[in-house]
């Protein structure tokens, strides 16, 4: 692992989200990791790993956050505006692009087949990210408890996300407080 | 109401709810979109998210696509913006703080504590999902196969979603 780090300029924010904003098929946390650990060295393995705990903290996008906390720290507000639009400026065209090319053909049959079949896939590259989450909780029964109340409360009676969380969270907290999770 | 207003401001309360990153709100925003706006379909939205994920960047980008459907570009622009400024204003600002709280007790343990939260909504958001793109046998067992394939080996999600489309455009799927 290098301990050595380069401080960006604000250009190459810019371009370091922009190839992060290209590649992420499918995930771009890895990606990130790669173009700031060991492609431009703009943080050492273990800063990422403290930033990446900071934004799945937070809320928002984690990727997201962690292009506005990182452009923050080397060049403040601007820094961080920079990143940001680094990252998501051939994104956000690209989809664009594609729900108008979706809009005009999704009444053609084999577009709408394979539509079905992309949707009905991806439905399983969620349920299979759902489940690589919940491992950690194998073996730890009040911790299982409190992840299926939280999904039969969102399930079962569609109670909002808002009543969810002001109910869930602070039980959660609190047993986690006394040592129980 | 002005829908780019109602877009804004969906989409800006969703903003700080999205604990844990962006699955978390996945059940809520298909609530809103599909019950309480009646902006889209349930089939719409799976559509929409199966093009979001299917493209490069955050799958956060289904938020542009449902704004896209409302309001047009300007729709997909505010939607997006909206989704992301609360929480990156947030961030910019708890940077410096989370620095300085780093070996506090109390951080670990909210941090600790929600992850199991965070684990229920992940759940609940992906059979809310899978739900609404199951048609009938068929495409339950090729969501059934994904699952499995995408949890046990290292294919590229990318390749395996190409595959599902793939077995829709032959007709397999009826």
């Amino acid at each position: 692992m290098y301990d050595t780090t380069v401080r960006p300029t604000l250009s190459a924010l810019f371009m370091g989200f922009f190839t992060v904003g290209i590649c992420g098929f499918g995930g771009v946390l890895p990606w990130a990791r790669w173009m700031m650990v060991e492609r431009r060295r703009w943080l050492t393995g273990a800063e990422f790993t403290d930033l990446m705990g900071l934004c799945q903290f937070l809320p928002g996008p984690n990727v997201i956050n962690i292009s506005v906390a990182l452009g923050a720290r080397y060049h403040g507000a601007l820094g961080s505006v920079v990143a940001f639009c680094g990252l998501m400026a051939a994104p956000i065209v690209i989809i664009i692009v594609l729900a108008i090319v979706y809009d005009r053909f999704h009444e053609v049959p084999w577009v709408r087949d394979g539509f079905i079949g992309l949707a009905a896939t991806a439905s399983g590259l969620v349920l299979s990210m759902a489940l690589k989450m919940a491992a950690p909780l194998w073996g730890r029964p009040v911790a299982i408890v409190v992840a299926l109340a939280t999904f039969g409360a969102i399930v079962g009676p569609r109670w909002s996300l808002l009543t969810v969380l002001a109910v869930m969270a602070p039980i959660s907290v609190l047993i986690a407080w006394r040592g129980r999770l | 109401m002005n829908p780019l207003v109602e877009l804004a401001l969906l989409f800006g309360q969703l903003s700080l709810l999205m604990f844990g990153g962006g699955p978390t709100i996945l059940p809520e925003m298909q609530r809103q979109v599909t019950e309480v706006h009646a902006w889209l379909t349930p089939r719409e939205f799976a559509a929409l998210f199966a093009l979001a994920q299917a493209s490069p960047g955050p799958n956060m980008l289904v938020v542009a696509l449902i704004g896209w459907r409302v309001a047009g570009v300007a729709g997909a622009l505010v939607a997006f913006g909206a989704i992301c400024a609360p929480s990156s204003v947030l961030t910019y600002f708890a940077a410096a703080a989370w620095y300085r709280f780093r070996d506090k007790a109390w951080r670990k343990v909210i941090q600790v504590g929600l992850v199991p939260v965070t684990t229920g909504l992940i759940g609940a958001g992906a059979v809310i999902l899978a739900a609404t793109t199951t048609l009938d046998w068929r495409t339950a067992l090729l969501t059934g196969v994904a699952t499995v394939v995408l949890t046990a080996t290292r294919i590229h999600p990318l390749a395996v979603l190409a595959v599902g489309a793939g077995v829709g455009v032959s007709g397999l799927l009826g």
